[in-house]
């Protein structure tokens, strides 16, 4: 299907007549330092071929000047933290004498790790997400302080594990151990709650592409996360992502790291498999 | 409330005071102009402003200035709490009169880019754009 | 001195002589722009990077004076000519007196 370029300049009078006003979602590729090839479009997977058809990522929903800044690692913002990140990893912390590189050599060397996170663990007997995986680490390898799970020193270790994924394709597990944690996620996926009554599904799977006040919908993938925000310029995590729209929807919110937020990573990181991991991405 | 011709006058010193800040901060933008310039006139081309006509996020807006053979280029957010944005000065080692950043925005407003020559003349860009509030997350 | 202030400059490694690059700059910097208040209502004082300067070989490229509407991390891109190879200097001047340096050398061939 061929899609018109649209500019968001010519999206300017639509933006402000009342009602809801289609924007498509725009006609681009994303290449990364000329090198890494993002997949952000492509088929959605099979577990979700019934809603939709194809699934995009957010790069696609956002202006020009933002897309063009996720292009080039030096134009991101969100890579000084992967560089800060870098030096966390080679520092000694704990009573255990030990760094991340101690174990784990390079940061490339976990190439591939993020791409199937959120993921079950067989000793622990729990889906885990890295944020988890990088605490326990730290707790009994390294006999190191857990670090807070949206905190900037946390999110910017996500964004380094992240960014050497970067091109592969999303691809966490819905079946086996996982299948349970998973359909928790999707249950929550689809429930409407809060005082507005909205189910993720509402915005995300049924009005993609469409405006909400001054905002432009995205299917609502998280496989750009952590993400750099332009409205708080510092990377924003998953759950945090959860909380403010959970909120937004005004109801009690889970808590970062809660069972309820584990399993709808689960299940929302699934809704992309075939995208590309594009961590650390640039969103307004 | 009547609408005595006592009452219209009041309700339109009120709305004045109201909306006395832009007004303030359009005089602050004409004053640093002007303190620029010495009170020049300014040409309506030769210096290029690029802004995005509708920013993403009002916190990070990128734009570009380019004016060949400026010594130095001023730019203004007339609608700011604050109009001063950032003064580039180019020095003998500048390949070309053009500089890119990105900027705070506090709403839809006039972004203003004044360039002092070489030969001390003065040209002026403007350039509209529009800050929106999100509607979810945004 | 603020914390975590981290510069970031790409330069070309070679040129040709007099040859025009562009060069980028970011730093990692809050840029608190004394108009935000705290929770409990009192404005929060304005702390931002106010001048960044880049001169090659001693010479000035360019010279900026900053406001608190340049966004935080504060990036920066501009056009040097390179006559001869060298070294660039670039120097960030912060509220708080702190001043942020780093330098890159470029050779021409």
């Amino acid at each position: 299907m061929i899609r018109k370029m649209i500019t968001v300049g010519a999206l300017g009078p639509l933006l402000f007549t009342a009602g809801a006003a289609l924007a498509e979602a725009v006609e681009d590729t994303l290449v990364v330092n000329e090198d890494i090839e993002m997949t952000t479009r492509t088929d959605a997977p099979e577990h979700l071929s019934d809603a939709l058809d194809e699934i995009m990522s957010g790069w696609h929903f956002r202006g020009t000047e933002t897309r063009a800044m996720q292009a080039d690692d030096f134009d991101n913002p969100g890579m000084i933290f992967v560089e800060q990140a870098r030096d966390d990893w080679s520092e000694v912390v704990g009573t255990e004498g030990n760094s991340c590189a101690s174990c784990h050599d390079e940061p490339e060397s976990l190439a591939g790790v993020r791409a199937v996170y959120p993921k079950w663990n067989e000793a622990a007997g729990e889906v885990r997400t890295l944020e988890m995986q990088v605490n326990d680490c730290r707790e009994n390898r390294m006999g190191a302080e857990p670090l807070k799970y949206t905190g900037g020193t946390m999110q910017a270790m996500i964004a380094l594990i992240s960014s050497v994924s970067r091109g592969m394709p999303v691809n966490v597990a819905t079946d086996g151990p996982a299948e349970s944690t998973w359909e928790e996620g999707k249950e929550l996926y689809y429930t409407r709650t809060g005082q507005l009554e909205l189910s993720c599904a509402n915005c995300h799977e049924d009005n993609y592409g469409r405006m909400i006040r001054a905002d432009h919908l995205s299917q609502g993938q998280i496989n750009g996360f952590p993400v750099y925000r332009l409205k708080n310029t510092k990377l924003n995590s998953v759950h945090a992502r959860f909380k403010g729209c959970v909120r937004d929807t005004r109801a009690e919110t889970y808590k970062p790291g809660s069972p309820e937020f584990v399993a709808l990573e689960l299940y929302v990181a699934s809704r992309g498999n075939g995208l590309s991991v594009e961590g650390p991405s640039i969103r307004n | 409330m009547e609408l005595t011709r006592r009452n219209v006058m009041i309700m339109g010193t009120g709305a004045m005071v109201a909306f006395g800040l832009p007004m303030a901060a359009n005089a602050a933008g004409e004053d640093l102009i002007e303190a620029f310039t010495g009170g020049a006139e300014m040409a309506e081309s030769g210096v290029t402003l690029t802004a995005p006509e509708i920013a993403e996020n009002g916190n990070t807006v990128p734009i570009e200035v380019d004016a060949d053979g400026a010594s130095e280029i001023m730019v203004l957010a007339l609608g700011n709490p604050t109009p001063p944005v950032a003064t580039f000065k180019f020095g003998p080692l500048a390949a070309s009169h053009t500089a890119s950043t990105r900027i705070r925005l506090a709403g839809t407003q006039d972004v203003v880019a004044i360039a002092k020559m070489k030969d001390g003349s003065f040209a002026k860009a403007t350039k509209t754009v529009k800050v929106t509030i999100g509607g979810c997350g945004g | 001195m603020a914390k975590g202030v981290r510069p970031r400059v790409k330069v070309p490694k070679t040129a040709s002589a007099g040859e025009a690059i562009t060069i980028k700059t970011l730093i990692s910097h809050k840029m608190e722009s004394g108009q935000r208040k705290d929770s409990d209502g009192n404005k929060i004082p304005r702390s931002i990077i106010n001048r960044f300067t880049c001169d090659f070989n001693g010479e000035n490229v360019i010279d900026v004076t900053l406001e608190p509407a340049i966004s935080t991390n504060p990036f920066f891109e501009f056009e040097a000519t390179v006559p001869e190879t060298g070294e660039f200097q670039f120097t960030w001047y912060d509220d708080d007196g702190s001043v942020y340096e780093t330098s890159k050398k470029i050779s021409v061939e």
